[in-house]
């Protein structure tokens, strides 16, 4: 199954490679990871989304907080939670209706961030399945380009952060 | 007063209660010698490879239950210290290395004994920390050691840059303590979870206790036999646990897992109960997962829970230090009445009484197991060994019952051969009144054989007791077992002549070839108590260790003798190694 798992960690030199590290020198998987620091400048938030049954996930999750420097680990998909991942997509406009466009885009309530001549750039934060429901709708051909985030989250409750 | 962060560094060392150190010096340490050698109240032992500086800590720290420190140079000093650090790593062993680095200026520039010492020992130490401000120098060795000792123990390095020997700022005083707000060891022992234990154990009719180096290392070892007394349940102890309950008790089963007795091995498989104290439920033990503990409701007591239902699912899960959590059960368990287990005790006397450890005594050849029962018989069972890895490691592990915890001294996790000489070093100088014996093999031997001269150099006696085989003895089982007897490369030519080898490093040897110069050799070599002798044993060169678990086999279906036929393992089994 998939999980979103939220890691803060000090925000030291060397953090980022040692969760990096522990999930390939232990065979997790990463679907994708990201992190930046927090409010805090002391803390950073790292989201990392990986597959695997209950039991891996508890293996990673114990291993996240075995790293010294990890300071809290939420499994988020355990808890009621938001996840959010950034599309930046350009695509080739030549050829497709602007009314095709228009409601491609207003369906999933994305953006034009950017035009040239031929090209429109294309901004949707959401799920990531929405992410791929709307990539899904474009033909291959006409994706030029595709920049993901990967996912962020929080606990919608007061107690998990 | 200033002073500079080689004296900052050597200062904090001492306040850490260090008194001996393992090391070897180059470029990026010369100023961490200097201070080290002004000082003169650290005791330094100059070793001939960095990698045996690492096992020499690691077996001082295994007898002492101290944190072991080790000092090395940038680059290849510290790539020679990585085996040890690993090493170190799987076994939990209490360690803080600090390496020299390059200075900060030029880090990144492929400078002359650059390494990325923090990226290279990443995945085989518990923490590092690359220190490139001499302010927090002090700070960060106060955390290494809190965090090499507490919790599950570990190797901890610390790389320094040049530049921070170099830098001075004004003496401050030593940290006392240290808190990390992501680092908090101690954790309170679940008292529903004790509760569940012991509603468990007082049901259950076939228990087994099955102990670990989490016994040893927690020094748990009294909590340990009171418990187990008080219950009068059987118990079984890892490679990794000998000694922290007494190997010549009645209740003792013996070693368990691969080349395990008969009766521990039935008994994990037959129980319907296991205690698992301090142990990791490690391949060597398991066996084939499917076949593992069938009958059994599973306790597992363990301080690290990435251990527990890591391999195996668990019934009761106890996180918490092995020596808390025994005490809290024997509280609770105190005047309660546990189940009726006499017949699971005539049970097990039927699987001792085929005495698993027999093993057949032809004459001409020295048989290695009558070697290791000799070193008992001589040694009183009283002396501290250690070993290498391989065929002489396992022999040493079922023939020497050991009572008494740290007493046993060997690579488990990463079966490192090269590991016995240095670290019987380590334990030497950690207990100078106690004698030492390093069994090891003729392969063995040759991967640290340079210690010698750091053994000369400090006068540290320890006996050597190679069971030279003249093969890499466990490859070559396996290779009879399992590769039809094609002995690709286990056979040794032209080794050298030990006696002579060890006198040229200035200390004594003999050679035993008969039976019956065996026991007086030994006599005589324990005899020069403050020598070092080495006794190379030329002993049968086709002997393999039994029992045996092959591998993808499951407990009940190990190998008593020779005589028993290998049941030919599949890829799935031989995958297992
Ligand atoms: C050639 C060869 C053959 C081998 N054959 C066998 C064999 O037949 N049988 C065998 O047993 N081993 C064998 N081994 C060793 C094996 O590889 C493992 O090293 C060993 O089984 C692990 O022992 P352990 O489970 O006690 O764990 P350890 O590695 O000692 O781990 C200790 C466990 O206790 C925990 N712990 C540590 N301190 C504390 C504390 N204070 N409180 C609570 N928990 C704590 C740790 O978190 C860890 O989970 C062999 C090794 C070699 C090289
Ligand atoms: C550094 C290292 N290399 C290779 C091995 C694989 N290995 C395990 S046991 C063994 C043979 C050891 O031979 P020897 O020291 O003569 O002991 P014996 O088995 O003959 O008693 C080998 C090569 C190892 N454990 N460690
Ligand atoms: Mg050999």
């Amino acid at each position: 199954m998939r999980h979103i798992i939220s890691v803060l960690l000090e925000n030291e030199s060397g953090a980022l490679s040692r969760v990096a590290g522990l999930f390939s020198a232990r065979g997790f998987n990463i679907e994708s990871l990201t992190v930046a620091a927090t409010h805090d400048s002391t803390l950073s938030k790292m989201t990392i989304v990986s597959i695997g049954d209950d039991g891996i996930i508890e293996q990673i999750v114990k291993q996240l907080n075995k790293l010294i420097d990890v300071v809290e680990v939420t499994d988020l998909t355990a808890h009621e939670h938001i996840e959010r991942e950034l599309l930046l997509l350009k695509i080739d406009v030549n050829s497709i209706t602007q009314a095709d466009i228009d409601k491609q885009i207003d369906d999933f309530s994305a953006k034009i961030i950017d035009v040239s001549e031929d090209t429109y750039l294309l901004e949707l934060a959401g799920k990531s399945q929405k992410i791929n429901d709307f990539l899904a709708t474009f033909k291959t051909t006409k994706i030029l380009e595709v920049a993901r985030t990967g996912v962020t989250g929080v606990c919608q409750n007061r107690e998990n952060n | 007063m200033k002073l500079n962060g080689a004296q900052i560094l050597i200062q904090s060392l001492k306040n850490e209660g260090v008194e001996c150190i393992f090391g070897y010096p180059g470029g990026a340490v010369l100023h961490i010698y200097d201070a080290l050698d002004l000082s003169q109240e650290i005791k330094h032992i100059l070793v001939r490879h960095e990698q045996g500086a690492v096992h020499g800590a690691d077996g001082y720290a295994r007898v002492s239950g101290k944190v072991g420190t080790a000092l090395v140079t940038s680059g290849p000093g510290l790539t020679n210290a990585v085996t040890g650090i690993a090493t170190a790593y799987m076994d939990s062993i209490p360690l803080v290395v600090i390496s020299g680095q390059v200075s900060s200026a030029v880090i990144g520039n492929d400078a002359f004994q650059e390494v990325d010492a923090v990226g290279i020992t990443r995945s085989c130490v518990k923490h590092n920390f690359l220190v490139t401000d001499i302010n927090i120098l002090a700070s960060t060795v106060k955390k290494a050691f809190h965090i090499a000792a507490t919790g599950r123990p570990g190797p901890v390095l610390i790389d320094i840059t040049k530049d921070v020997t170099i830098a001075q700022t004004a003496e401050k005083s030593y940290p006392d303590t240290i808190n990390m707000r992501s680092y908090q060891p101690e954790v309170a022992v679940e008292a529903a979870q004790i509760s569940k234990a012991v509603d468990l154990i007082m049901s259950a009719e076939r228990p087994l206790i099955y102990s670990g180096g989490g016994s040893v290392i927690g020094n748990a070892s009294s909590e340990l036999r009171e418990f187990t007394r008080l219950l009068n349940f059987p118990i079984t102890q890892t490679l990794m646990g000998l000694g922290a309950y007494p190997a010549t008790d009645p209740q003792s089963l013996g070693m368990l897992g691969m080349h395990g007795t008969y009766e521990a091995n039935m008994a994990m498989h037959e129980a319907d109960c296991i205690i698992a104290v301090g142990a990791r439920f490690d391949d060597r033990i398991t066996g084939n997962l499917d076949k593992f503990c069938p009958f059994a409701k599973i306790i597992h007591i363990d301080i690290d829970p990435s251990s527990i239902g890591k391999t195996v699912s668990i019934d009761v899960a106890i996180v918490g230090q092995v020596r808390a959590v025994l005490s809290d059960l024997l509280q609770a368990l105190k005047g309660k009445k546990t189940a009726e287990i006499a017949n699971w005790w005539a049970q097990i006397d039927k699987w001792r009484s085929k005495d698993s450890l027999a093993y057949s005594t032809k004459t001409g050849v020295i048989k290695p197991q009558s070697v290791i029962q000799a070193l008992y018989q001589v040694t009183g069972g009283e002396a501290i060994v250690t070993s290498d890895v391989g065929q002489h490691q396992m022999w040493a592990a079922q023939y020497y019952p050991f009572d008494e915890p740290r007493r046993w001294i060997n690579s488990g996790g990463l079966g490192t051969m090269g590991f016995g000489l240095p670290a019987a070093m380590g334990a030497k100088l950690a207990e100078p009144s106690r004698d030492v014996a390093c069994v090891t093999g003729e392969g063995s031997i040759q991967m640290m054989l340079q210690e010698l001269s750091t053994m000369r150099q400090y006068s540290i006696p320890v006996k050597i007791i190679n069971l030279n085989n003249g093969y890499l003895g466990m490859v070559r089982q396996w290779q009879e077992f399992f590769y039809n007897k094609r002995y690709a490369m286990s056979y040794m030519d032209a080794l050298p002549d030990f006696v002579k080898l060890s006198e040229g490093y200035g200390h004594s040897g003999i050679k035993v070839e008969k039976s019956a110069d065996l026991k007086p050799a030994l006599i005589e070599a324990f005899k020069q108590k403050d020598k070092t002798v080495f006794l190379d044993i030329i002993t049968d060169p086709t002997e393999n260790v039994f029992p045996m678990i092959a591998a993808g086999a499951g407990h009940h279906e190990m190998l008593l003798a020779s005589k028993d036929k290998m049941q030919s393992t599949d890829d799935e089994g031989l995958n297992l190694v």
